[in-house]
C-alpha cells in the first residue's frame, strides 16, 4: 500500500490532463465522473493509507526519481509521509471530494464545465504534491502550481474583465511572497547544503544556535512566502477580491486548502523556527494582528462571500498565532476544523447564491430559514463552529490555541486577550450573517432548492463540523510535545464564555433589535470608523497609492522608450550632421571658391607648421 | 638694366599681393565676366613670380614658363568667353549663382 | 637709382589699378583698369631684365586677351541695368568674410617669401636665350602648348555657335527648370 502513495496525486493530474485534451467535447456526465471520481479515488486511497498508518505508524519515504543533478545538489521527486502529511492529505482529498460533488450541481449550467474540472483537479494534484514533498524544491513546485491554478480559477469567468483583474491581483500579491520564499530557499541551500526537509532541519540544528541571525533571516523569508499564500498581513489584500471566482473554488482554495499552505509550510519546517524565537514571535504577532483587522472588517461587509473571505483571513491568523506560540498541534488541529466549517459555510453560501440567481448582498436576502432548510442548518452549525460555541469542533481547536497562547512567556496574556476580542468579533459577525440572511422578511425568493448533490456535501460537512473536535490527529511524533501545565481555570471559563457573549450581542443588535446601535453608527465618528473598517483598514487604499500608481507611472514613462532614445540620439546626430553638411552643397560657385581658399589657407598653415624649412 | 638692386623679396611681395587681390575678386564678384577677369589677374601674378625667379637666377626658364602661362591663359579665355556667351543666351543673365543645379 | 624708383612706382600703379579693376561696376571700366595694370607689370618685367616677357605681356596679354574680353562684353550689351545690378551685389557683407580669408592667406605668403634674399637681377635675359631654350630643352612643352591652343580654338568655336539651342540638351524646358518655377 505504501508504495502506491504516488498514485494519489497522479490520478487527479491525469484526469485534469484528459479533461484539458478533451476540449470540452465529452458529455457532461463523463466530465463529472472524471472530475469527481478522480478526487474520490484519491480520497479512498488516502483513507486506505491512513488506516495502514494508524495500524503501523512508520514514516514513509518514497523517491520516484532524481529531478536534477547539479554538482552536489540532487533533489528528487520524492514523497515523505508522516502524520502531518496524512492530516493534510485527508483534508485535501476529503473536503475536496465533497466540493467537487457540490460543483457538479453548482456549475451545471456553465458552458466551460470541462475546463472547470480540469483546473480544479490540477489544483488538487498540485496541492497534494505540496504536502507530500520531502524537499523544499518539490514543495515549491506544488506551491507555484496551486498559485497558477488559483489564478486560473479566480479568473474562471474571464469574459468579465474585473474577474481577470482579481485573478491578476491574487497572483501578483502571492508572487511577492513566493519571491521571499525562493530567497529563503536559496539561503537555506547555501548555508545547509540540502533542501531535503528532514536533513535540512538536522543540519540546521548542528550548524546554528538558538537565536542566531541566519535562521532568523531564513525563517522570516519563509514567513514571507507563507504570509503571501495564506493571506496574512501585509499580503492579504488579494483574498477578498478573489471571491470573484466560482463559490466552490472559494470553498476549496480559499478556505480549506491553498491558504493553509502557508500554515503547513511553517509547521513542516518548525525545526527551523524553533531555532529563531524572534521569528516565532513575529509569526504570532502577524497572526493576531491580521485576525483582529479582518474581524473588524468582516463586521461591516454586506457581500456574503466577502464576509466569509475576511473570516478566513481572521481564522488563519489564529493558526499563525498558534504556530507562533509553539502550539503546533493546536495550529494544525484548527487548520483541519477550519477546513470543515469554512468549506461548509462557503458551500452554504454557494447554495444560496445558486438558488437566489446570483444575489450576493445579504441585506437583499432574508427569511430563508423556511425556504432552504438544509442550507439554514448548514449555516447554523457552521457559524456555531466558527464562533467556537461549546462542543463544536471550532470550540476545541480555538480553545486550545488560546490556552497555549496564554502560557507564552512575556506577551502571552496580551495575545490571549487580543484573541478573545477576535473571538467576540467572530461570533458577532458570523451570527450577524445568520440572522440577516435566514430570519426576518423574505426579500428575494429562491427559485429552487438545493439538489442532492449540494445537500449531501453540506450534510457531511455539518457532521464533521460537529464531531471533528473529537478527532485526535496523529501528529505526536511530528511535533515536540507542549508543556503539560495548565493555566488557571478562570482563563478557560472566560475563553468559553466570550463567544456566547458575542452571540448574545449579535442577537440583540440584528435580530431582536433591542440594542440600538444606530445612534452610534450614524454619528460622525461612527461613520468614519465604519468606512475605515469597511475598506479593510485602508490597506488597499494605501497599497494603491504606495505601489500601484508609482509603478504605472514608471511603466508609462518607460513606454516612451527612454533607453532607446539614447540610441536614437545617434540617429538624430547623424541626421543633423547630414543636414548641415548638405547645406554646403549650394551649387554656387562663389561658395565653392571660398571654401577652397579656406582649405588652402589651412593646408598652407599646417604645412608651415610641420616643415617650415621645406617651404 | 645691369646692377639693379631690387630685392627678390619685393618682387615676390608684389606678386603675392596681386594674387591675393585677384583671389578676393574671385570670391566676391557674382558676374562671370569679373570672375574671368580675376582669374587673369591671378595668372598674371603667378607669371610675375616666375619671371622674377628666372631673372634672379639669370636663366631663360622663367620666361619660358611665362610664355606657357600665357598660352594657357589665352586658351582658357577663349573657351571661357564662349561659355559666357552660352550662359547669357540660356539664363538671360550673367549671375553665377543662377547656374547652381546639376543635370536636367 | 632711377630704375628703383621706377620699379616701386610701377608696382604701386599695378596694385592700385588691379584694386580698381576688381571693384568697378561697369565691366568696360574694370577692363581698362586691368589693361593699365598689365602694362605696369610689363614695365616691371623690363626693369628686372626680362624684355622678351615684357613684350609678350603687352602684345599678347594686354593686346589680344583683353581685347577679346572687350569684344565679348560689348557683344553681350549689358548696359546700365548691368551696372546697377553689380552695385547691388557688392555689399559689405559679401566681401567681409572673403577679405579675412584673403588676408590670412597673404600673411602666410609673406611668411613664406620672407626667407628669400638677394637682388633680383644682375643681368638681363635676352630674347635670343629664351628662343634657344624654347627650341632646345623645352621643345616638348612648345608642342603641348600648341595642342592646347588647338583645343582652345576648337572648343571656343563650338561654344560660340549661335544655334546651340537645337541640340538635345535644352535648359529652358528641362524638368529641373520646371520644378524650380
Amino acid at each position: 500500500m505504501r508504495e502506491l502513495i504516488w498514485l494519489i496525486p497522479l490520478i487527479p493530474l491525469l484526469s485534469s490532463v484528459t479533461l484539458m485534451l478533451s476540449s470540452g467535447k465529452f458529455p457532461r456526465l463523463l466530465i463529472g465522473l472524471l472530475g469527481v471520481g478522480s478526487v474520490g479515488s484519491a480520497a479512498l486511497l488516502t483513507l486506505a493509507l491512513g488506516l495502514d498508518f494508524m495500524a503501523n505508524p512508520e514514516v514513509v519515504q518514497l523517491t520516484l526519481w532524481t529531478w536534477m543533478q547539479v554538482g552536489s545538489f540532487a533533489p528528487g521527486v520524492a514523497f515523505y509521509f508522516d502524520g502531518l502529511t496524512l492530516v493534510m492529505m485527508s483534508v485535501i482529498t476529503g473536503v475536496g471530494f465533497l466540493i467537487h460533488l457540490f460543483s457538479t450541481e453548482f456549475m451545471e449550467d456553465d458552458v466551460s464545465y470541462a475546463r472547470y474540472f480540469a483546473y480544479l483537479n490540477m489544483f488538487v494534484a498540485a496541492m497534494l504534491v505540496l504536502v507530500m514533498a520531502d524537499n523544499l524544491l518539490l514543495l515549491y513546485l506544488g506551491w507555484e502550481g496551486v498559485g497558477v491554478c488559483s489564478y486560473l480559477l479566480v479568473g474562471f469567468w474571464y469574459q468579465n474583465s474585473a474577474n481577470g483583474q482579481a485573478a491578476r491581483k491574487a497572483f501578483i500579491v502571492t508572487r511577492i511572497g513566493d519571491t521571499a520564499m525562493a530567497l529563503g530557499l536559496l539561503l537555506l541551500f547555501t548555508e545547509l547544503g540540502t533542501l531535503n526537509i528532514q536533513s535540512m532541519v538536522g543540519a540546521a540544528n548542528e550548524s546554528w544556535q538558538v537565536g542566531d541571525t541566519l535562521p532568523l533571516v531564513a525563517c522570516l523569508l519563509l514567513l514571507g512566502g507563507a504570509v503571501g499564500k495564506s493571506a496574512q498581513l501585509p499580503l492579504h489584500t488579494w483574498l477578498p477580491d478573489a471571491m470573484a471566482g466560482p463559490t466552490p473554488v472559494s470553498a476549496l482554495i480559499h478556505a480549506a486548502t491553498m491558504v493553509t499552505a502557508g500554515v503547513y509550510l511553517i509547521a513542516r519546517t518548525h525545526g527551523l523556527f524553533l531555532l529563531a524565537p524572534t521569528a516565532m514571535v513575529v509569526v504570532a504577532i502577524i497572526g493576531i494582528t491580521t485576525s483582529l483587522i479582518a474581524a473588524f472588517t468582516a463586521l461591516m461587509q454586506s457581500d456574503i462571500k466577502r464576509i466569509l473571505a475576511y473570516s478566513t483571513i481572521s481564522q488563519i491568523g489564529y493558526m499563525f498565532l498558534a504556530l507562533g506560540v509553539g502550539a503546533w498541534t493546536a495550529g494544525i488541529f484548527h487548520l483541519m476544523t477550519h477546513a470543515f466549517f469554512k468549506a461548509l459555510l462557503f458551500l452554504g453560501s454557494g447554495a444560496i447564491i445558486h438558488c437566489l440567481h446570483h444575489e450576493h448582498n445579504i441585506f437583499k436576502m432574508g427569511g430563508l430559514r423556511s425556504k432552504m432548510p438544509v442550507t439554514f442548518w448548514s449555516f447554523m452549525i457552521g457559524s456555531a463552529a466558527l464562533a467556537a460555541l461549546p462542543m463544536t469542533s471550532g470550540f476545541f481547536s480555538k480553545d486550545q490555541i488560546l490556552l497555549e497562547a496564554y502560557q507564552f512567556p512575556d506577551i502571552g496574556p496580551w495575545l490571549w486577550f487580543a484573541g478573545l476580542c477576535g473571538a467576540l468579533l467572530t461570533a458577532m459577525y458570523s451570527f450577524r450573517l445568520v440572522f440577516v440572511v435566514f430570519f426576518g422578511q423574505v426579500k428575494t425568493e429562491p427559485d429552487k432548492d438545493t439538489g442532492w448533490r449540494m445537500a449531501l456535501p453540506l450534510s457531511v460537512l455539518c457532521g464533521l463540523s460537529l464531531v471533528g473536535g473529537y478527532f485526535i490527529i496523529p501528529v505526536e511524533s511530528v511535533f515536540p510535545m507542549s508543556t503539560g501545565t495548565h493555566p488557571a481555570h478562570w482563563v478557560e471559563y472566560v475563553s468559553i464564555s466570550v463567544p456566547l457573549v458575542g452571540l448574545l450581542l449579535a442577537y440583540l443588535i440584528f435580530q431582536s433589535g433591542q440594542l440600538r446601535v444606530d445612534g452610534l453608527v450614524n454619528s460622525a465618528i461612527g461613520k468614519i470608523m465604519r468606512q475605515f473598517w469597511l475598506s479593510g483598514w485602508g490597506i488597499d487604499w494605501l497599497y494603491e497609492r504606495l505601489f500601484v500608481r508609482p509603478y504605472y507611472a514608471f511603466a508609462s514613462l518607460l513606454k516612451a522608450e527612454p533607453v532607446d532614445a539614447v540610441y536614437g540620439l545617434v540617429v538624430t546626430f547623424n541626421e543633423a550632421l547630414n543636414g548641415w553638411l548638405s547645406q554646403s552643397q549650394t551649387g554656387r560657385m562663389r561658395w565653392y571658391i571660398t571654401s577652397m581658399v579656406a582649405g588652402l589657407v589651412v593646408l598652407v598653415a599646417v604645412a608651415l607648421q610641420l616643415s617650415p624649412e621645406a617651404i | 638694366m645691369d646692377g639693379l638692386n631690387i630685392p627678390l623679396n619685393h618682387v615676390l611681395l608684389v606678386s603675392s599681393l596681386l594674387f591675393v587681390i585677384g583671389l578676393l575678386g574671385l570670391m566676391i564678384r557674382r558676374n562671370i565676366i569679373f570672375i574671368l577677369m580675376s582669374l587673369e589677374v591671378m595668372l598674371n601674378a603667378a607669371a610675375l613670380a616666375f619671371v622674377g625667379a628666372g631673372a634672379y637666377w639669370g636663366q631663360p626658364d622663367g620666361q619660358v614658363v611665362f610664355m606657357l602661362i600665357l598660352t594657357v591663359a589665352a586658351a582658357e579665355v577663349a573657351v571661357g568667353l564662349g561659355l559666357v556667351l552660352q550662359i547669357q543666351r540660356r539664363f538671360k543673365t550673367l549671375d553665377m549663382d543662377h547656374a547652381n543645379r546639376m543635370g536636367g | 637709382m632711377l630704375e628703383i624708383t621706377l620699379f616701386y612706382t610701377a608696382a604701386t600703379v599695378a596694385l592700385i589699378a588691379t584694386v580698381m579693376a576688381m571693384t568697378r561696376a561697369n565691366a568696360i571700366h574694370a577692363l581698362i583698369y586691368l589693361i593699365v595694370s598689365l602694362l605696369a607689370i610689363a614695365v616691371i618685367f623690363f626693369l628686372i631684365g626680362a624684355p622678351f616677357a615684357a613684350a609678350l605681356e603687352i602684345v599678347i596679354y594686354a593686346g589680344a586677351i583683353m581685347v577679346l574680353f572687350v569684344f565679348v562684353i560689348m557683344m553681350l550689351n549689358l548696359g546700365d541695368k548691368g551696372d546697377r545690378q553689380e552695385r547691388q551685389w557688392l555689399q559689405p557683407k559679401v566681401w567681409a568674410g572673403p577679405a579675412v580669408l584673403a588676408t590670412v592667406l597673404f600673411i602666410e605668403l609673406l611668411y613664406v617669401i620672407s626667407t628669400a634674399e638677394g637682388p633680383v637681377s644682375t643681368t638681363s635675359v635676352s630674347a635670343k636665350e629664351v628662343g634657344l631654350s624654347l627650341f632646345g630643352p623645352y621643345v616638348l612643352a612648345v608642342e603641348i602648348a600648341s595642342m592646347l591652343l588647338l583645343a582652345g580654338l576648337v572648343g571656343s568655336f563650338h561654344l560660340g555657335r549661335r544655334y546651340l539651342e537645337r541640340d538635345s540638351f535644352d535648359v529652358e524646358n528641362s524638368s529641373a527648370r520646371r520644378e524650380a518655377e
